[in-house]
């Protein structure tokens, strides 16, 4: 294709957006209102995934023995569970390591209130193993291993933070993959229906063209320019939108909610914005070509 | 060279439109094809167009036989055919200039081919003067000539013209129709569809006569003195 006739078909393209400017900002509007919405399913996603991350890192199994069991046969216990390719990490809690944190948390500064336990260790045999899972999908596999494993008297683990983050994220996926289909559907609907505007704007000119011996791709290309470019800057709106927003509400968590920031840091927007920069506009570039495109193809056929 | 060979064409709606018309037209021809409204003039524009197919027989233009052409062929066959309507079908948001060169500009033609070629046809058809002019500040007779300069800019072997002078009063009917001898005189093959009877009479050139979707005479031109 030549450098004019590629020029010439991105003007018409805006020539058609121009004379056609109420339905074309319509169909940029709904197309942004889609991936701001598909943008903001993404972060909280990311950030679910993110908070689900470091959960997988805060959140352990621990496991206690037989009081009967010497350390030596412990440690061999832990040397087979480390052996296995779902443990990330595997910490070992002697009984006296157990009394002194729980001294610490439990009698903060008052620690002669513990000297009558000084020579009677209330925690021996309580030696155990705190586990930290690759992915905490994982867990329930793990335990179900755990507790078959002969000298194990107990199992310590939270099944709901596992299931929450899991059922949590499953949750909003589909919820928002039901509003982002929704909407696609109306996003496309509009588009149709702009360029039908447009094709009826220009029915002369395509008679015309038709007649003279123009090719269907240069008759349909600045309808399909058309499409594209309001796909594109349906996106480009919301994704400037949620840079911006986001950028604010992270700053604002992470200022106005300190005790939170301990337990969850957001996903840096740097982090977040190139892969949802890129779905989006595929997205919304994907709305206004193939829109475009087929309704294009049904009004003109040479 | 176009040869019509028994058509025949009968639209949905169960009008006859044609019954096995058989035309052929030389290389170089300026033919004319008169009858009243609904004789079938404009059904045989829109087959050598391939705007639409014929429901028996056969259309040969210049070796390509129309019904065996796949689609993907057919912009590039109308090439080949410059089309003039009474309408003239100018665009109004388009100069004089602008018009003419939207025939090249959307057959990818290159910018220079346009700056050279649009003012040398607009010199050809009289409106060298009236490039930068919209065409609602023309009269009748400059619109048509712009749209035959439309017409001839990507050099057609064949130009159709469908009642071009409908609109246009005497004086301006005459001049067109000199235009079209000219361009008939350089090499292009005329096909005009009127049922102005003065101006054929005028004109002195092969008259084909149809009625009720059927050639009833074929008059070979005058020759001049």
């Amino acid at each position: 294709m030549r450098i004019s006739t590629f020029i010439y078909c991105l003007k018409q393209g805006l020539i058609n957006i121009r004379r056609n400017l109420l339905h074309s900002f319509v169909s940029a509007a709904t197309i942004s209102a889609c991936i701001f919405l598909f943008c903001l399913f993404f972060a909280i996603i990311g950030n679910v995934q993110h908070f689900a991350t470091e959960a997988e890192t805060t959140v352990g199994i621990t496991v206690f023995f037989d009081e009967a069991l010497s350390e030596a046969e412990i440690l061999a216990i832990g040397e087979e569970i480390e052996a296995r390719s779902e443990v990330a990490q595997l910490n070992y809690i002697s009984a006296e390591e157990a009394w002194e944190t729980f001294k610490t948390e439990y009698f903060g500064d008052m620690e002669e209130l513990a000297e009558g336990f000084a020579d009677d260790n209330p925690l021996a045999g309580s030696a155990s193993f705190e586990i930290y899972l690759t992915d905490i999908r994982l867990q329930d596999e793990m335990v179900a291993y755990l507790q078959t494993l002969s000298g194990v008297r107990k199992v310590n683990y939270s099944n709901a933070a596992a299931a929450g983050l899991n059922s949590l994220n499953r949750i909003i996926g589909a919820v928002s993959a039901v509003i982002i289909g929704v909407l696609l559907a109306v996003a496309v609907f509009l588009i149709s229906n702009t360029i039908s505007v447009a094709a009826a704007f220009r029915r002369q000119e395509n008679e015309i063209m038709k007649l003279i011996g123009a090719t269907n791709y240069m008759i349909r290309a600045p309808f399909v320019v058309e499409g594209l470019l309001i796909g594109l800057a349906g996106a480009a709106i919301p994704l400037a939108a949620v840079y911006f927003l986001y950028r604010q509400a992270a700053d604002y968590v992470t200022l106005h909610y300190v005790i939170m920031t301990g337990i969850f840091t957001p996903v840096p927007i740097q982090e977040m914005m190139p892969v949802m920069t890129a779905v989006a506009l595929a997205l919304g570039g994907g709305i206004g070509f193939f829109g475009s495109f087929f309704t294009i193809r049904k009004h003109l056929r040479v | 060279m176009i040869e019509i060979k028994k058509v025949s064409k009968t639209y949905k709606s169960g009008n006859k439109a044609l019954k096995d018309v058989s035309i052929t037209i030389d290389d170089g021809e300026f033919v004319f094809i008169v009858g009243r409204s609904g004789s079938g003039k404009s059904t045989l524009l829109r087959l050598l167009l391939k705007e639409t197919e014929p429901t028996s027989g056969r259309i040969v233009v210049n070796d390509m036989d129309l019904q065996k052409m796949p689609r993907r062929y057919v912009p590039k066959y109308r090439r080949k055919l410059g089309m003039v309507f009474q309408d003239f079908r100018l665009l109004k948001d388009k100069t004089v200039f602008e018009n003419v060169a939207f025939a090249q500009r959307v057959i990818g033609e290159s910018n220079r081919t346009i700056r050279e070629s649009v003012p040398r046809m607009l010199k050809m058809v009289g409106l060298s003067s009236k490039y930068k002019v919209y065409p609602t500040q023309l009269s009748g007779g400059e619109q048509q000539r712009v749209a035959i300069a439309r017409a001839l800019i990507n050099r057609p072997e064949v130009l159709l013209a469908d009642e071009p002078t409908g609109n246009l009063d005497s004086f301006n009917t005459g001049e067109i129709m000199k235009l079209l001898e000219e361009i008939n005189r350089q090499g292009t093959t005329v096909v005009v569809v009127t049922h102005s009877q003065e101006m054929v009479a005028a004109m002195k050139k092969r008259v084909i006569t149809m009625d009720r979707g059927q050639v009833v005479s074929d008059m070979k031109a005058v020759a001049e003195s």
